[in-house]
């Protein structure tokens, strides 16, 4: 019983991850680069709705919308501010840009929140279910959890493949030229994908911090590096790769913590991910790039 | 006056002059073809037209609009088509999808409807692989794709670059035709072909471009009797 309990515990995790790795996916398939303060935007987010509702009170679910909006906004500004600038610059000078506007958010957060942790209260008031006469129990948190993430990302694959927004972003990822050949405004496809990516990440902070709801400045950062872990194990750059390698490595990590170590945990994921690179280096659906000439 | 015109046009990669002041013109229903090796310029030019690529200085006007202070992106809806080389087509897309996103820009429904009909019926191809990968297509039906593509934006000028590469000696003889038909339908093309014999045999002016300078122009008949072009060009 305890097993099938961690299972459906690691599935919840799992699937938090993989909205995360979506974010992360969907601009390295569109922009070519990996926008490591994906995971401080989470961070964001969750201060946004810890505001929203232990300081003025207001519905949770409001709070989220909030969050969602605000995050929304930070994504596609990071993007217009830092990143466009370099978008003929080379990867190497992106990546570090991405890692500094990272720290940024990391520190404006620690300068207007402190350094204390707050205690995020669960968004999510749905009763706990207890199955097989107690024996199993699963959280009001996982109950939300993984039919949401599950109904997110059915819209989002439907959103790709048939709306014409959609497959503009298809379009860009796969040939920029070509896609201004179309018509296709090339810097708005990339900023909705920003924005999209950034609502993800606030949904997601409401469900992590729902179910581990301590909150401090750093808290997007290790999420954040799992999720990216998620996306390269599913093949950087694919969307279903992402929802796979995000529920895999939720999985993972909570049966290590359950039979192997809970201090070992994050050194097996990530153990993990080197044996999968060294297998097959693209990942799990990941295609080899050729470069065109 | 011209429907399309170049003038005085200076284009560099870096430091590299790849386009030395030059200047040609394309008028209404004419089908213009620029000939040249390798490396003279020809696709730069096509870019610089279509905005891929800033010029250093001189004059692109369409219709009497400057295409310089154009974005990119809002030139197509002009009644610009390019059908890059290589094709470009969108691998990941189905071949109906590729030709939905060459209506990109246009709104009427029915209107682009239409068009796809006419696409379908000009390469019937198409219909038979609608649902299929663009990816998985053959080098001559991603040729009919980029073609297909390039008119459901309902061009009145379409520039191709080297339709002909890379296809067997049948199917150039075929792609011809067709842009043969999508000139005769009233389409205005700019063509530039490194086979000058074909291109010149559908053409009704050509320039000659060597290192990023035309050397040459003329009506393409006459083109094909000059002993310089026979000799650099025809394999004569």
């Amino acid at each position: 019983m305890s097993f099938i309990s961690y299972l459906i515990k690691g599935i919840s995790l799992g699937s938090v991850y993989s909205m995360i790795a979506l974010g992360y996916t969907m601009v390295y398939g569109i922009a070519k680069m990996l926008n490591f303060a994906h995971g401080d935007v989470i961070m964001v987010g969750g201060y946004v709705i810890f505001i929203a509702m232990s300081l003025s009170g207001l519905n949770p679910i409001v709070g989220v919308l909030l969050a969602i909006i605000l995050c929304m906004v930070l994504g596609i500004t990071i993007e217009r501010v830092a990143y466009k600038p370099l978008r003929k610059a080379s990867s190497l000078a992106v990546l570090i840009t991405a890692i500094g506007v990272s720290y940024l958010l990391q520190n404006v957060a620690l300068l207007i929140f402190g350094a204390d942790t707050k205690s995020f209260s669960s968004v999510i008031t749905v009763p706990a279910l207890k199955l097989a006469g107690g024996a199993l129990t699963i959280s009001g948190e996982t109950l939300v959890t993984i039919p949401l993430c599950l109904i997110i990302m059915i819209a989002l694959n439907i959103f790709i493949k048939k709306s014409k927004t959609g497959r503009s972003m298809i379009a860009v990822s796969e040939d920029k030229d070509a896609s201004v050949l179309m018509g296709i405004n090339v810097n708005k496809t990339i900023a909705i994908t920003f924005a999209i990516g950034s609502a993800l990440a606030a949904v997601a902070s409401a469900l992590l911090f729902s179910s581990y709801p301590s909150l401090t400045s750093t808290s997007g950062a290790m999420p954040g590096i799992k999720a990216f872990v998620a996306a390269v194990f599913g093949g950087i750059g694919s969307i279903p790769g992402a929802m796979i390698g995000g529920i895999l490595l939720g999985v993972i990590e909570i049966l290590s913590r359950a039979y192997i170590s809970s201090q070992l945990a994050d050194a097996i994921v990530f153990f993990i991910l080197i044996l999968v690179l060294l297998v097959k280096p693209t990942g799990i659906l990941g295609k080899i790039m050729h470069e065109k000439v | 006056m011209a429907m399309l015109e170049v003038k005085n046009l200076q284009v560099y990669y870096g430091v590299i002059q790849a386009i030395k002041d030059v200047s040609f013109e394309v008028n209404q229903g004419e089908v213009i073809a620029l000939i040249g090796a390798n490396g003279a310029g020809k696709t730069t030019i096509l870019h610089t037209v279509t905005g891929l690529i800033p010029a250093k200085s001189g004059e692109v006007i369409f219709e009497g609009t400057d295409l310089q202070k154009i974005a990119a992106h809002k030139i197509v809806s002009l009644g610009i088509a390019h059908i890059p080389e290589g094709r470009h087509v969108f691998a990941q897309l189905s071949v109906y999808e590729n030709l939905l996103m060459g209506a990109f820009t246009r709104k009427d429904k029915a209107e682009i409807e239409e068009s796809l009909e006419g696409v379908y019926q000009r390469f019937p191809r198409l219909r038979e692989r609608k649902n299929q990968f663009a990816g998985t297509l053959s080098g001559g039906e991603q040729q009919m794709l980029a073609m297909g593509r390039a008119l459901m934006s309902k061009p009145r000028i379409i520039l191709m670059d080297e339709p002909s590469m890379g296809l067997s000696p049948i199917l150039v003889g075929e792609i011809f035709d067709i842009i043969k038909s999508i000139s005769k339908s009233g389409t205005t093309v700019l063509l530039v072909e490194q086979n000058a014999k074909k291109a010149l045999s559908i053409a009704d002016r050509a320039y000659v471009l060597e290192t990023g300078k035309i050397v040459l122009t003329d009506d393409a008949k006459k083109l094909m009797d000059n002993e310089q072009v026979k000799k650099a060009y025809l394999g004569e």
